[in-house]
């Protein structure tokens, strides 16, 4: 067993987006909540698809189907909301705050050995591979499991890639006064 | 090395010390508050020496500074910041040598001593593994001290002098020779010595040379044991007296107590007679104890019972009451008892309360709904309850805008120093209070406003005097409170702004088309533009054109405050920033677009008025309207925002203001105005155009709350960009 498979060798959380089964490691999820009401933050990319109130906390909460490239998809009963704990660094300083993912139901916890995990394929999976951490095998199934953290931190590269727009905008104000 | 011996010099190789890497482990929440500590400390040195400056004669100040850097010494000591302590040791003595009046306080002095406070605060950071100090500069600076007390020490009389002729040391009459301390000398000759009386007078004579000698008590009658009491202010060392003793008596029984108001230092707590008694083997405890059960005058009933002589009881008198005074003086100078909190202790109470208050809202509607009086009466006491408490939360993360100006006072120093300019820094209302979180982001903008007064405003003091302005150029940094706000203002009196200049480099850097018509403020507001800067050179002070873009967008985007700039030629420029309280709660306006809510920030509401269908026709719906005898653009929440729904006949208009621009919102209906516990909407949606924050109302759902600045200037441009297509 090579050293990264026994890194990878742990509880995983299986849900379903599209049909299709994916999976993060248990421990990175807080929680999983019913849909409760979405206010929508306009004006931004559809898989940033608002915020929850979560017991007090203003939570932001992603689509990640949308995410992960697939199409919209009507919410039913089975709808839920994985809350996870990312950590984030701002001014130096490293903060938890919790986010949460929009999936279509969520399954149960499996047990992944180090030896089911296979390395990611170069291509194939039409995702970002560095949206992998590896395809974990069930059965006859092979099952995705993200990289949660790879994720977000592409959603904090987006986030710097609109501040650059912001710039350009006030300049576009000062010509306004022309 | 000495790893817990403070002021030692540290030596090189630690054979089994306490080291800050086991500190840290076990300590690593001490270091931080001793850290903080220091840093105030090394704060306290800077401002003193800088007001020393203005000041070289007061020797208070001289006190202060070596107090400060005493405890610099010390503290660093505690936690194994051996490094720190030992070179705080070597500052310290020179410092010393100033306020014992040997050597005379020079500029050059001055600038040491600041150089060694930034070596310090270099130390600290290197000390906690952020970054490293230059050891060479700190030898350098050591190196450089102890030129200056060689040099000054040949002509130590003469600064003594000096010092003692603008009264240094108020509160001691008569002396004439620069007197660093008091000591208290309880001296009982050996029986030897006490025969030779002579000896004895010869002996308080030599004492009297090195200072003022007040003898307290003395031997008179040949009856009475030989005590001597004395108080002798000198500048000598303390080994100088106890040599003068040694002169004339090989065996004394000597105690010397040195009486300098030193607050600092370790003070013996207050000691009552009986116990001086004790220690110095002039009575047994079990005597004391029984003199003590009888309870008469103690010192009184020791003398009848022939326990102790009266001259002993005379002499321990006078040594409790010196005692008993110089407590008070240090008391008296002990400041008022405050509690050292972290930060993120408050922060997490401010959240409580503010739970507390949508939780609290939520009653509130329950008990609307419930229509049980007792209910409500119950509520309404909890309303006012919670509103008190959030006030008082918010009061205490209140903090002085004092302790931000302070800062600037080196910087204006050393700059005007660099640009060979002579500026003066005037500070008003340091005591207006700010949020601290407030306070915090406010430093880097404030710096580059500073900056740019001295860079570019304050002419050079040639150029002054030719346009008939005294040489020393004022800058004035003053905050005072208006209503919801606080106004900050940085004024200088220097040249002004030069419009045409500004103008030609705006059209040059294609910021504004060239025969853009403007008029003044107009013009001033394009220095707030990015890549804006007029100085002709680059210094290393401004002029690269970053900056007060950057403050501009500091203030408006961080601190939801607003930035102004008026100036006249040839008299000066003032910046003005005005900001809210606090950025934790404001009072919002609800207002509902379909089923969203929204809270606008009432400070900025003037006015609702209706606006119906046929309003909006008369203006074939061109988004103005006509308020106030003047036609105001609006914005369309339901257009801005894209939400989903039916535009009712009937809207509303919410007339707001912005940085002096007056524009409406147009939205379905105004719910009324609500506490808003401001949110914010994480890292994900820092960007969300036109929105600051989010709210939790009373139903549990989010509300989001609207940066007018921010709509404002998105639909601005969004109708540029359509225009021009």
């Amino acid at each position: 067993m090579d050293e990264k498979s026994e890194v990878l060798g742990s509880q995983y959380l299986t849900f379903v987006l599209r049909e299709e089964h994916f999976a993060v490691e248990i421990f990175s999820v807080r929680e999983v909540i019913d849909v409760a009401t979405l206010t929508v933050i306009p004006r931004m990319p559809d898989y940033l698809c608002g915020v929850i109130n979560l017991r007090g906390n203003v939570v932001p909460v992603v689509d990640l189907g949308l995410k992960l490239g697939m199409a919209p998809f009507s919410r039913t009963v089975n709808t839920c909301i994985m809350i996870v704990e990312i950590e984030v660094e701002e001014r130096g300083q490293v903060e938890k705050m919790a986010m949460g993912m929009l999936t279509d139901s969520v399954l149960d916890v499996l047990d992944i050995k180090g030896e089911d995990v296979e390395n990611v394929p170069r291509m194939g999976t039409r995702i970002n591979t560095e949206f992998i951490k590896g395809m974990g095998r069930h059965g006859d199934k092979f099952i995705i499991l993200l990289h949660i953290a790879a994720i977000l931190a592409w959603e904090g590269r987006a986030v710097l890639h609109n501040l650059d727009q912001g710039v350009l905008q006030q300049e576009d104000v000062m010509n306004a006064f022309a | 090395m000495g790893g817990r011996n403070v002021g030692e010099q540290a030596g090189p190789d630690p054979p089994h010390t306490w080291g800050i890497e086991e500190i840290d482990m076990a300590d690593a929440d001490f270091v931080k508050v001793v850290r903080e500590e220091v840093n105030e400390l090394l704060e306290e040195l800077e401002s003193s020496l800088l007001e020393l400056e203005e000041s070289p004669e007061d020797m208070k100040i001289v006190g202060r500074a070596f107090r400060a850097l005493h405890t610099v010494k010390g503290s660093a000591g505690m936690i194994g910041f051996d490094d720190i302590a030992s070179f705080a040791h070597h500052v310290e003595t020179a410092l010393d040598k100033v306020r014992n009046g040997e050597i005379g306080l020079s500029c050059e002095f001055v600038n040491l001593v600041l150089q060694s406070k930034d070596h310090l605060t270099l130390l600290l950071q290197s000390a906690c593994g952020e970054g490293e100090a230059d050891a060479g500069q700190g030898e350098m600076i050591v190196d450089g001290l102890n030129t200056l007390v060689t040099e000054s020490q040949g002509t130590g009389a003469d600064a003594a002098l000096q010092t003692e002729t603008t009264d240094c040391c108020p509160g001691r009459p008569g002396n004439e020779h620069g007197v660093a301390s008091s000591y208290y000398i309880h001296f009982l000759p050996s029986p030897a010595c006490a025969r030779q009386d002579r000896d004895l007078h010869e002996m308080s004579r030599c004492l009297g040379q090195l200072g003022e000698l007040t003898i307290l008590n003395r031997p008179e009658t040949d009856g009475d044991e030989p005590i001597w009491d004395m108080l002798l202010s000198t500048n000598e060392e303390l080994s100088a007296i106890r040599e003068v003793f040694a002169l004339y008596d090989n065996n004394p029984r000597l105690s010397i107590i040195s009486l300098t108001m030193n607050c600092e230092e370790e003070l013996p707590p207050h000691r009552k007679l009986g116990e001086i008694l004790l220690e110095r083997g002039d009575i047994s405890p079990k005597k004391l104890q029984d003199v003590l059960s009888r309870r008469k005058l103690f010192g009184e009933v020791l003398v009848e019972e022939n326990i102790v002589s009266r001259a002993r009881v005379d002499s321990a008198l006078a040594e409790q009451q010196l005692m008993t005074r110089k407590r008070e003086i240090c008391l008296k100078k002990t400041q008022t008892e405050n509690i050292r909190v972290s930060a993120e202790k408050l922060d997490h109470q401010v959240n409580l309360v503010g739970e507390l208050v949508v939780i609290q809202s939520r009653l509130s509607q329950l008990a609307l709904q419930i229509q049980e009086s007792e209910l409500q009466q119950a509520v309404q006491m909890l309303e006012r309850l919670s509103a008190e408490m959030r006030e008082n939360v918010l009061a205490v993360r209140m903090l002085p805008i004092g302790t931000t100006f302070n800062r600037f006072r080196r910087l204006v120093r050393d700059l005007s120093g660099e640009l060979g300019k002579e500026v003066e820094l005037v500070t008003r209302g340091e005591e207006t209070e700010l949020d601290k979180s407030v306070i915090d982001k406010l430093g880097d903008p404030l710096i580059h406003l500073i900056r740019n007064s001295l860079d570019h405003g304050i002419e050079s003091p040639e150029e002054r005097r030719a346009a008939g302005k005294s040489a020393r150029g004022t800058i004035t940094l003053s905050a005072s409170h208006s209503g919801a706000n606080v106004a900050i203002t940085v004024a200088d009196d220097g040249k002004g702004l030069d419009g045409d200049r500004i103008r030609e480099k705006a059209i040059s850097r294609g910021i504004v088309a060239a025969d853009a018509d403007l008029d003044g403020e107009r013009i001033f507001e394009l220095i707030f533009a990015p890549g804006m800067s007029t100085a002709e050179n680059v210094t290393n002070v401004s002029g690269r054109g970053v900056g007060m873009d950057v403050v501009k967008s500091t203030i408006e985007g961080k601190l939801k405050g607003a930035v102004a700039i008026a100036s006249c030629r040839g008299e000066g420029t003032t910046v003005t920033i005005t900001l809210p309280l606090t950025l934790a709660i404001i009072d919002g306006l609800l207002v509902q677009v379909s089923d969203a809510s929204f809270v606008l920030p009432l400070a900025q509401v003037e006015k609702c008025v209706e606006i119906s269908t046929e309003d909006v026709e008369r203006f074939h719906d061109r988004h103005v309207f006509p308020f106030d005898d003047q036609l105001i653009p609006y914005v369309r929440l339901r257009d801005f925002f894209m939400v989903p729904g039916r535009r009712p006949d009937l809207e509303q208009m919410v007339v707001v203001q912005h940085n002096k621009h007056r524009f409406g919102l147009v939205l379905d209906s105004v719910v009324g105005s609500h506490q808003t516990v401001i949110k914010s909407l994480g890292w994900v949606y820092r960007n969300a155009q036109g929105l600051s924050g989010s709210t939790i109302l009373g139903s549990g759902e989010v509300a989001l709350i609207i940066d007018l600045g921010g709509i404002f200037q998105s639909a601005l441009s969004e109708e540029q960009y359509a225009c021009q297509r």
